[in-house]
């Protein structure tokens, strides 16, 4: 502490982190209470898909939605444009 | 009716069992019977925050095994009459309690007339913390102005909300949290997480926040739980905790930073 100390300003850590957690608390929460097969379901269907089409790790998505009484499996897949896969 | 209260957090060393020492003082400080259980299989540490570790004789495995009687394991403490300690096992064997054995435990206690029944949890989502949640009316959760600490509260939450008799019941569990080693100096200079900040994140509220002090450490040195230090703003933090718990409305102390002049911020303070 000293002489014109006072005339730094701090970088607001607390912001940051808190920025940080607000995100990675609710991508967690949406995968809460999720069966323990989806991880594995979601990479089988991504080798299946790839013997008929190239496509990129993350192009398969499979979720469990509820709706209303139900539990849906979402599954999509973002197919490659067609100039791409022409070749 | 006895209450069953889960002190739980996740992550390790934010102040689980200095926590749980200090609601069970508090609450048998208040009249209440209390007893307080260690959770932590094999890393027994509750005796010594209550400063009883040389009185145990049997502990909460032996009790499950049928090797004593609940009697016999539970620890009178020396400064209230109606506060009792049940130790941990020192076993290694991490599976050597079920929750039949709790449950019938717990069911004991209720039958003796414990107004309150302190679950002090391990760290992690092991077999400990599940049981010691288990069975939970109400629970505390510990948690540090700090990342991992948040983060991995949501994720006991999460637990709390599924994992649960309550929740298997269809029933609600009231979850609090509680701040330790929360410096409002650092506070307001953004460098730490704010009260609200925890409470935005994990979309709880706070029952106590116990301010960072040197007290915490001199208390467990001595085996005395810091609530009973009254002249310590940590102790008298817990005790306002205490008074919440009971359905009291306190305003919160030692949580705001008083900033200094300009003089003092001129030449150094």
């Amino acid at each position: 502490m000293g002489l014109f100390d006072f005339l730094k300003t701090k970088k607001n850590t607390a912001s940051i982190a808190k920025e940080r957690l607000r995100i990675i608390v609710a991508q967690e929460r949406s995968h809460r209470g999720a069966p323990d097969y989806l991880p594995l379901l979601q990479r089988e269907l991504l080798e299946v898909i790839r013997k008929y089409v190239s496509i990129d790790v993350d192009a398969v998505k499979v979720d469990l939605v509820k709706d209303g009484e139900h539990d849906v499996l979402d599954i999509s897949v973002a197919l490659p444009d067609e100039r791409a896969s022409a070749a | 009716m006895t209450e069953i209260l889960v002190v739980t957090s996740g992550k390790g060393g934010v102040g689980k069992t200095t926590t749980s020492a200090s609601i069970a003082c508090g609450l048998a400080r208040r009249g209440k019977k209390v007893a307080v259980i260690d959770f932590d299989v094999g890393l027994r540490n509750l005796d010594l925050i209550m400063g009883c570790e040389r009185r145990v004789v049997y502990d909460f495995v032996n009790v499950t095994h049928g090797e004593a009687s609940l009697k016999q394991a539970l620890i009178k403490d020396k400064r209230f009459d109606t506060l009792f300690v049940l130790a941990a096992s020192q076993t290694r064997d991490k599976d050597a309690l079920t929750k039949e054995g709790v449950e019938k435990v717990l069911k004991d206690l209720a039958d003796d007339g414990f107004d309150y029944v302190v679950c002090d949890s391990p760290a992690g989502i092991e077999k400990g913390a599940f049981l010691a949640m288990y069975f939970a009316d109400q629970a505390i959760v510990v948690v540090n102005p700090e990342v991992s600490s948040v983060r991995d509260s949501d994720r006991i939450l999460g637990l709390l909300d599924s994992k649960t008799r309550r929740a298997e019941n269809g029933e609600t569990l009231k979850a609090n949290l509680l701040l330790t080693r929360y410096n409002p100096e650092r506070v307001d200079g953004g460098e730490m997480l704010s009260i609200k900040d925890v409470e935005e994140v994990l979309g709880l509220k706070t029952i106590g926040v116990i301010p960072e002090s040197g007290d915490v450490l001199n208390a467990s040195n001595k085996g005395e739980p810091v609530i009973l230090d009254m002249e310590s703003n940590a102790g008298l933090a817990y005790d306002d905790a205490v008074a919440r718990l009971l359905g009291e409305d306190k305003p919160m102390r030692f949580t705001t930073f008083e900033k200094k002049g300009f003089f003092s911020k001129l030449f150094g303070g």
